[in-house]
């Protein structure tokens, strides 16, 4: 798999557990918090993957375990056939420089007390730092003004503070930020869903449009279904660490397989009137589970109106249940 | 009786005072709540929903703000009249607020028991026990398992979906007459958002209470909403019957506003229609369209004075130049 030169990014049987602490000196890890919990998926050039799911699904740790930002447990990431996890820390850098980040809080993530300009070269003097780019400052000034240009912005703003911006114009520094070293792949944890409705639909018509200029490869991250459809040509639902269904966007917003995604699907609202009113609601019973404990079955079964007796003693795996329609529930295989 | 109206704001003016100017939060806005209606305010963050709904229940901190015009009333009678006791009468008993985040307005320190039978025993005068009680029973209204039990927890042992549902469960434990939702699920996922739009709305039915909800979402609206109000900078742009304002919107805001919220039901993967620029900054707004630099028709006049309301008929208005020409005539 590795070697299929169409495939950017694999990962295979990818686990975070936290561990929880307890104690201030003699510290005692008296349980784990499995934020992800052995998840694969792979993310072909130039696609978008969406990843979708509640709060606590995992989501935001998948993507930071990708960038090598948390250790993960156990599992391979296959970055254009190299695994991230066992590289040293010089080839890791260089590996990272094809990889970047887009944030949710455009407020949080930029420095106030740096310029828009210093914050979208930073990466680039880091790389130039460590050898990796022969470029000039003036070089780098020239490709700072044309990022801020691409994104939408004036090149005067190169000496602007974050604070002289609104929250849509800050994103766009952020999405700046991340195209400075020509990335292939952007990880975008949740980079919409802290804007206005107005705002949001510039910036996903944004990242459409450099997706198309620049060939880039996004892993989007959101919990908003309709956003995810909308950007998405393949989109992964997670629950509780763990991915229930993976399939091409259309096909799994039309045929949806696993009851969560259906459940999912259904409580979202849908802004037309004479819609919501045929729509029949599947409303879920009761909250997200904690993930401090190993499960035995499915993830989902404690909330699930589907459930038979297999569901508590047996986990379902992803499996291919229609041709290239993967879905991880009892309902439509035997457990092996 | 579905036709009683309760409250009627009248070209309401809530003003701030700061070291940069006078910001016009809202600025004029005017509009009415029959009984067992369902209001969504509608607009984007920084365009007045919640200042508005504070002015409502008079809880503007003065200063620096202050409602410089127009009134409201409750039955009839001036809410800016009002005494600080006839005040604390509606506030709570006759109108009552839930907010976005339910961690930030629960007390961390005390028990949902305790906030839920002093609410009871302040305005409803009713016993510590039978207000015990009632909390459990409006508890097990909301859909929360075991209330007996859990009534004693504190707010952190709850989830975010609970916490929301005890929020409810407090706002209705007085039989308000308006309950004031703001943005009551932005801060939840999907699956509990349908949840608690379910028990607002199976809730309000049965207890027949009218109800305003703020938010951002047109889809959380268009499920929930007879009506829908969509605020920009301060003013009430377009209202009317969500039915006709999502079918037939006239204001250019809300046409690009539905137009740009990407759909569940509908695949595009072309780019979406989107408005450029940003709100505008509320500080010494000029006397115009405060839309006219987005908007896609703006014209001379729009950058002159700001729109008269124009009636389409059956409670459809909205403020446009655009629509000015035809005089109230329906068409554009």
């Amino acid at each position: 798999m590795a070697s299929d030169n169409n495939i950017l990014l694999d990962v295979r049987g990818l686990k975070v557990h936290f561990p929880i602490e307890q104690g201030v000196i003699l510290k005692k890890i008296i349980g784990q918090i499995r934020a992800v919990d052995g998840i694969d998926f792979e993310i072909r050039r130039g696609e978008t993957l969406g990843l979708v799911g509640e709060s606590g699904c995992g989501k935001s740790t998948t993507a930071r375990a990708i960038a090598q930002l948390y250790e993960p447990t156990a599992g391979e990431i296959y970055f254009e056939g190299k695994d991230l996890c066992k590289l040293s820390k010089g080839d890791l850098l260089e590996a990272r420089m094809h990889m970047q980040m887009i944030f949710q809080d455009p407020y949080a993530s930029l420095n106030p007390r740096m310029t828009s300009g210093d914050i979208i070269a930073e990466p680039l003097e880091i790389y130039r730092g460590r050898g990796f780019l022969q470029v000039s400052s003036s070089d780098i000034r020239k490709r700072v003004e044309d990022l801020l240009e691409k994104v939408g912005l004036s090149r005067y703003f190169v000496n602007r503070f974050p604070h002289e911006f609104s929250g849509g114009q800050k994103q766009r520094i952020g999405i700046a930020r991340a195209l400075a070293l020509n990335p292939k792949l952007i990880l975008a944890d949740e980079p919409v869903s802290a804007l206005d409705v107005s705002i949001q639909s510039q910036i996903l018509n944004l990242l459409h449009d450099l997706q198309n200029e620049l060939g880039l490869t996004y892993l989007f991250i959101a919990h908003d279904l309709a956003v995810i459809h909308h950007i998405s040509t393949r989109v992964a639902v997670m629950y509780l660490g763990v991915i229930v269904e993976i399939a091409e966007s259309a096909v799994l917003y039309d045929d949806p397989l696993h009851p969560y995604t259906k459940a999912l699907l259904s409580a979202a609202p849908i802004p037309d009137p004479e819609v919501e009113r045929t729509r029949k609601r599947i409303i879920l019973e009761g909250d997200v589970p904690s993930p401090d404990r190993e499960r035995y079955g499915c993830y989902f079964h404690d909330r699930c109106s589907q459930r038979m007796d297999i569901c508590r003693t047996n986990i379902p795996y992803l499996t291919e249940v229609k041709p290239n329609h993967r879905a991880a529930c009892f309902l439509y295989f035997k457990p092996s | 009786m579905q036709n009683q109206e309760i409250l009627s704001v009248q070209n309401l003016k809530t003003y701030f005072n700061t070291d940069d100017g006078i910001v016009k939060a809202v600025d004029g806005v005017s509009f009415t709540l029959n009984q067992g209606e369902t209001l969504g305010i509608v607009g984007e963050s920084g365009c007045g929903k919640s200042v508005m709904n504070l002015s409502v229940m008079r809880l503007i901190p003065s200063p620096p703000g202050k409602i410089t015009g127009g009134d409201i009333f409750f039955h009839g009678r001036s809410v800016l009249a009002m005494s600080e006791d006839e005040l604390r009468d509606l506030r709570g008993n006759k109108i009552s607020m839930i907010f976005q985040d339910p961690m930030t307005s629960l007390n961390p320190f005390l028990r949902i028991s305790t906030q839920l039978v002093e609410t009871l025993q302040l305005h409803q005068g009713l016993s510590k026990s039978e207000a015990r009680e009632k909390a459990i029973q409006m508890l097990r209204m909301v859909g929360i398992p075991t209330p007996e039990k859990r009534i004693d927890a504190y707010p952190h042992q709850f989830s975010g979906g609970m916490r929301q549902r005890a929020m409810i469960a407090m706002a209705l434990s007085c039989n308000p007459e308006i309950l004031i939702a703001d943005e009551p699920t932005t801060a939840l996922d999907v699956t509990i958002q349908a949840q608690i739009l379910e028990i607002i709305k199976d809730l309000t039915v049965k207890l027949n209470t009218a109800v305003i909800l703020i938010t951002h979402d047109l889809g959380v609206v268009s499920g929930l909403c007879n009506k829908i109000c969509v605020m920009y900078a301060g003013r009430i742009v377009e209202r009317g019957s969500t039915d006709d304002l999502f079918r037939d919107p006239k204001h250019p805001y809300t046409r690009g506003l539905i137009r740009s919220v990407p759909r569940l039901d509908k695949t595009t993967h072309e780019r979406l229609y989107s408005i450029p620029g940003t709100p505008p900054n509320l500080i010494n707004v000029p006397e115009c369209c405060p839309f006219h630099p987005r908007c896609e028709n703006a014209m001379d006049v729009c950058c002159g004075r700001f729109p008269e309301e124009i009636d389409f008929g059956s409670g459809h208005w909205a403020s446009c130049w655009l629509c000015s020409d035809g005089g109230g005539s329906g068409g554009v």
